[in-house]
């Protein structure tokens, strides 16, 4: 039997087998995400959306078990609703950071979700933090995960600069999972970015030619309009 | 029509209300459990365990331009106790102290639950917890107490003051047997409590600094303590101020005996005044 993952009769987990990349700027955050979730060979969703929001200014890049990270979204949005009640204003990014390491790290035997909360607030402004499986919690002036990051570790140590613009930032953000995308055959579709300042969080869609593309890429064939 | 709860006295007709000579007001037959109220509506329970706080030491907090101070006026019932024994002020948190009038036991369960919650917030959240909400917290459980007749309200009121960490907001709360909480620029509960305010009242609390608040205080609690009824006392001070990094401390020890001994010459002024006049 031929099939999904040429593994006969074995079905694969549906896993966002994916690129997901943070960096922090002054005055905010730029998230990015590849949009391809796989089970084993088949792509079931070209086209899914990575990037979560939690609640106040904070968001999250989900990667590894898709089924693990939604329902881990789904607890800490629930949770950080129950705090704004009590807060009566939006809890700070590290709060919420550290309540979905929380989930990670009680559930650390049973959980496959590497993970990465970026926002904004007023007491820290931009920032990033990570979250890899097992539960730690550590905050990085950048972050990547998932399988694509892999091919892109290389890029990020050498390019990072700090003291960039938001514009910048955006453009560093999309070349680092274009040339993951470009590599890992678990990553791949569209790229989708947040960008979060003081003024709130704005979304990007990048497609087809406003994707990069690198020197080793087949040109578009001449009668492509 | 029942007689149950009336008395006349004086022309004076109160429904559940008795007064018996000079002591004051009873509720008859509505004030034996927190579970019942009168017919005009109050449970007397809580006014029973407001009035525990009435007859207790004062406790003051004051909120001034950089931080808060708490102080208490800890009664010497006798020389063979140790001063440092009874303490009346204490630490919540990092930032955060809290001050307590009424019945001592009780008061010392409610610093205990603070405490917890504060313990249990920095737990989940990872930050300290704000001052808003601890108060908010404090009130809720307080007021839990005023709902079943198998328990009885608490006999304290406390007073929770600290600078916020996100911020370096300072706040003062009382948090009453009622369940109430309410924010405060100065707070004092206790037999002394109505002079206290008085005295606040005439101060620009906005623009004082904490160690020109701590002078103040010293004097406000040396101003309402009786000394024909009451025997001597300790002034218990803390605060939360840039001098401590913004953490709860016990005022070092030679501010407040500076701050005694500037509260004892402004009284002596005072009562040299009086002897002039006669």
């Amino acid at each position: 039997r031929g099939g999904w993952g040429g593994m006969a009769g074995q079905a694969q987990a549906v896993s966002t087998g994916t690129t997901i990349v943070a960096v922090a700027f002054d005055g905010g955050v730029v998230l990015g995400a590849d949009s391809r979730v796989s089970t084993g060979t088949y792509v079931s969703n070209r086209a899914s959306d990575k990037i979560t929001p939690l609640g106040g200014q904070a968001f999250l890049c989900r990667s590894g078990s898709a089924a693990d990270t939604e329902a881990i979204s789904d607890y800490v949005r629930h949770f950080v609703r129950q705090h704004e009640g009590e807060l009566q204003e939006d809890p700070d990014v590290a709060t919420v950071a550290r309540m979905a390491m929380s989930i990670n790290y009680q559930n650390k035997d049973r959980l496959m979700g590497a993970m990465i909360v970026a926002g904004w607030d007023a007491h820290e402004g931009g920032q990033v933090w990570s979250l890899p499986i097992g539960g730690t919690l550590v905050r990085t002036p950048w972050a990547i995960d998932g399988s694509g990051s892999t091919y892109i570790w290389g890029f990020l140590d050498s390019e990072y600069r700090e003291g960039m613009t938001e514009a910048e930032t955006v453009e560093f953000v999309k070349t680092a999972v274009a040339l993951a995308m470009a590599r890992d055959g678990s990553s791949g579709g569209v790229i989708r970015t947040v960008t979060v300042t003081a003024e709130g969080s704005k979304r990007g869609l990048f497609t087809g030619k406003s994707i990069p593309q690198f020197q080793d890429e087949l040109p578009e064939p001449a009668w492509v309009r | 029509e029942s007689n149950l709860g009336r008395r006349k006295e004086g022309g004076k007709e109160e429904k559940g209300v008795a007064r018996v000579g000079n002591m004051s007001s009873v509720g008859t037959g509505y004030d034996l459990s927190a579970s019942t109220f009168s017919p005009d509506g109050r449970v007397f329970q809580i006014n029973y365990a407001l009035k525990a706080v009435e007859n207790s030491s004062t406790s003051v907090a004051l909120r001034v331009k950089d931080g808060v101070i708490l102080g208490a006026e800890k009664l010497v019932i006798s020389k063979m106790i140790s001063p440092e024994s009874g303490r009346r002020v204490h630490m919540v948190d990092h930032g955060i102290g809290v001050a307590i009038s009424g019945f001592v036991a009780d008061a010392r369960q409610l610093v205990a639950r603070c405490q917890e919650e504060a313990f249990s917030y920095r737990d989940i959240f990872g930050s300290t917890i704000p001052v808003r909400v601890l108060a908010q917290r404090m009130a809720n459980y307080m007021q839990v107490y005023t709902l079943y007749s198998y328990v009885r309200p608490f006999g304290a009121s406390i007073l929770i003051a600290g600078v916020d960490e996100e911020n370096h907001q300072p706040q003062v709360f009382q948090v009453e047997p009622t369940g109430i909480t309410v924010g405060c620029f100065g707070a004092a509960i206790g037999k002394g409590r109505q002079s206290a305010k008085t005295e606040m009242e005439k101060l620009d609390l906005a623009n004082l600094t904490c160690e020109e608040a701590v002078k103040e205080l010293a004097k406000i609690i040396h101003t309402i303590h009786d000394d024909i009824k009451d025997k001597n006392f300790i002034l218990e001070l803390g605060w939360v101020s840039p001098q401590s990094n913004y953490k709860y401390e016990r005022v070092p020890r030679e501010l407040v005996a500076q701050a005694e001994k500037a509260a004892k010459e402004a009284l002596g002024d005072l009562s040299d005044m009086e002897e002039e006049d006669i």
